[in-house]
């Protein structure tokens, strides 16, 4: 079984798909013969032609706009945002088209998408390479967001969004792209959307996280003492969330720290919380604390390691809410 | 060295019939044949039928704001003509009624789009159109986009999109231009330039002399017609779409028209442009050039313009019955095409919408014993 990353996994999967489905195409700004800026998609223009992995003018809302037309017209289009701080100008056709399409047309018109996008911190990149703004989509229905961490979840969440038949949006820790390799199946695999990985399981406290922060979350569990037994999920999906794994974690633990790169207020650590306060309020040893970005613009990268929810930080989350 | 010139282009206009009825009986030869005008003409009086019913239910309390189609219909009737009928797409905006309904789509459902009801929306499944695009310039991306899909699938169809004059001031109306031309998609970029964007005129809208020149900036064929003249507005199409067919890609068309109207229902054009402007343009109006023209050919009669009337009426009274006499949607209706497959926790805030302010667990939040110690 090949020993493979983030970058490696999603590449081969496409390729998977794309020799498996000729309605599936790659669409996206240096997506061709240079592979993408993170060399996600190096090698598939060679492979498949250039009418299946094309090269597009510079302009991420014609990208998502073409892309729902694609759709429409009966493709499986796979859209590639190159950062996530260049989907504002894409905004406009995902939240106000694809998104929209299959409900205001009562199931008449469908807009079967994956957007990939690269997302959040760690990497040292320029300005508004570094965001995560996972929550204004969940925030908006009619789209499914999906972010895996593992080279392995990254081809099983991959093949059910592309089969999915709604706009998925895909996105990829960039931090993760190459941190690591691990075993991935050659085979076909899929992961359901919309259900969490418990990574670790434990008793005493609940660690909720998504993305690149996993591996802090990691990183914080070494560091605790032998006898703290936590409990860590790994979201996978954003949206739909899996609730189901939360609440009964929590209902165990009694006790939860959400930890995400994305500013506190309104993020995904918000909703996390209310969920649980709404079905597991009589269980609850502590507050839910919330370990995430700060509600300031994502510095550049010098402080960028002072925004993000590293291990200490998270770690102190952890003591502070055991100690409750 | 002497500079020398790169890029040089001209804007052609074509008119054929005009407003006197008179036709270019050269530039017509090969368009429309005295059945068809016929056609269009019925299908134009229908369609400004519609739109003072409409206006009368709008004003009546029983529908939402309408935007009248008035004085542009030649260019749905001459386009829709052009294109086959359930095989090349329609994308349009909201004044293009009598194109969407001469392709099939049932007149009441654009009655109830504006009755507020998304099954208006429902597109049949032999109709190749997308419903209604309220926002203004964003829907002709995705006819570049299905006309790339039709290109990619060996496919023989066209897309048509129809937006105003300004919506060409956008930037998806650009980056739809831009990626139908590089991409030598199938469609037909059709502006009915009818000179005002609610109140603000063209001129103000843009400075350029025609909206047509914009195709130049991405290697787009293009021309300026006549948009009041069903044989421009049909042959315009017809070459274009027929262009796209042979692989020769987009093509765009600046209709020149007018809207009699108000912008919609809940407009008041009287604030903002002066009579004597909407006057000289009354008397450009499609149907008295069309009848002139079917006159002066002995095409027609009073007595069938009567019949005509009469049967107008009768069509629209029926269509203005089935849309207030469909049953009210139900709620759950707004769940359940949010996607293919509900997520559990929108399944329950379904089940739970008109029953617990929680929505989770009823015994849990104390709801379900209430009764007993009642």
């Amino acid at each position: 079984m090949p020993q493979l990353t983030l970058v490696q996994a999603i590449n081969t999967t496409l390729a998977l798909e794309m020799a498996h489905d000729d309605r599936v195409i790659l669409l996206g700004e240096d997506v061709g013969i240079n592979g993408g800026v993170f060399r996600v998609t190096e090698g598939l223009q060679e492979k498949f032609g250039d009418d299946r992995v094309v090269d597009t003018p510079l302009d991420e809302s014609g990208i998502m706009g073409s892309a729902i037309g694609l759709a429409i017209g009966g493709m499986r289009p796979i859209p590639e945002i190159q950062f996530e701080g260049f989907l504002g100008p894409a905004y406009d056709q995902l939240v106000n088209h694809a998104a929209r399409m299959r409900t205001r047309t009562r199931g008449a018109i469908t807009v079967p998408l994956t957007v990939r996008v690269p997302v959040g911190g760690g990497i040292h990149a320029p300005e508004l390479h570094s965001d995560s703004p996972e929550a204004i989509y969940a925030h908006t229905p009619g789209l499914k967001v999906v972010m895996p961490c593992t080279p392995y979840d990254a081809k099983g969440l991959l093949l059910s969004a592309i089969r999915d038949p709604d706009p998925v949006i895909y996105f990829e820790p960039k931090r993760v792209y190459r941190s690591f390799r691990e075993e991935v199946p050659d085979e076909d695999y899929t992961i359901p959307l919309g259900q969490a990985k418990v990574v670790s399981e434990g008793d005493d406290i609940t660690v909720v996280t998504w993305g690149a922060p996993v591996f802090q979350c990691l990183g914080a569990l070494d560091n605790l003492p032998e006898d703290v037994s936590v409990e860590l999920i790994d979201l996978r999906t954003i949206y739909p969330l899996d609730i189901e794994t939360i609440v009964e974690s929590v209902k165990k633990t009694g006790r939860c720290v959400v930890v995400h790169e994305a500013p506190k207020t309104a993020g995904m650590g918000a909703e996390i919380s209310a969920l649980i306060q709404e079905h597991c309020f009589l269980h609850l040893e502590a507050p839910v604390q919330r370990c995430a970005g700060f509600d300031t613009i994502m510095p550049y990268y010098k402080l960028e390691l002072d925004y993000l929810p590293e291990t200490p930080r998270i770690q102190k989350s952890i003591e502070e809410c055991l100690a409750y | 060295m002497p500079k020398k010139v790169v890029y040089s282009a001209n804007i052609e206009h074509m008119q054929i019939l005009d407003e006197d009825g008179t036709l270019d009986t050269k530039l017509a030869k090969g368009t429309l044949t005295d059945e068809q005008v016929v056609y269009l003409y019925e299908q134009i009086t229908t369609c400004r039928q519609f739109d003072e019913i409409a206006f009368k239910l709008q004003r009546s309390g029983r529908m939402g704001t309408y935007p009248q189609n008035k004085g542009q219909e030649a260019n749905a009737v001459g386009a829709g003509l052009a294109l086959r009928k359930g095989h090349d797409w329609i994308v349009p905006c909201y004044r293009e009624n009598a194109a969407l309904f001469m392709h099939g789509l049932p007149m009441h459902y654009i009655l109830l789009h504006w009755m507020g009801d998304e099954r208006g929306n429902q597109i049949p499944e032999q109709c190749n159109q997308t419903p209604i695009a309220i926002p203004i310039g964003t829907h002709m991306l995705h006819a570049a986009g299905i006309a790339w899909a039709c290109k990619l699938r060996g496919e023989d169809r066209v897309v048509a999109t129809f937006f105003g004059d300004g919506a060409t001031s956008e930037g998806d109306f650009h980056a739809a231009m831009n990626f139908a031309s590089v991409m030598q998609a199938p469609v037909v970029f059709y502006c009915q330039n009818n000179q005002w964007a609610i109140s603000t005129p063209r001129e103000v809208q843009m400075n350029s002399e025609t909206v047509a020149q914009k195709a130049l900036a991405y290697g787009m064929p293009t021309i300026q017609i006549d948009g009041n003249d069903i044989f421009a507005t049909y042959k315009a199409t017809r070459d274009a779409a027929g262009l796209a067919r042979k692989g020769g890609g987009p093509t765009f068309i600046e209709a020149v028209t007018y809207r009699l109207g108000d912008h919609t229902t809940a407009d008041d054009a009287r604030r903002y442009r002066d009579q004597g402007e909407v006057d000289a343009w009354q008397s450009k109006d499609p149907l008295i050039r069309i009848r002139k023209y079917m006159e002066n050919k002995g095409l027609w009669s009073d007595k069938q313009q009567t019949e005509l009337e009469e049967r107008a009426v009768r069509i629209v009274d029926e269509v203005a019955k089935t849309a207030l006499e469909i049953e009210k949607p139900v709620p759950a209706d707004f769940f359940n095409d949010m996607y293919a497959e509900l997520p559990t926790d929108l399944l329950r805030q379904r089940e739970t919408m008109r029953t617990t302010s929680i929505g989770i667990d009823p015994e849990q939040a104390g709801l379900r014993s209430q009764p007993q110690q009642a």
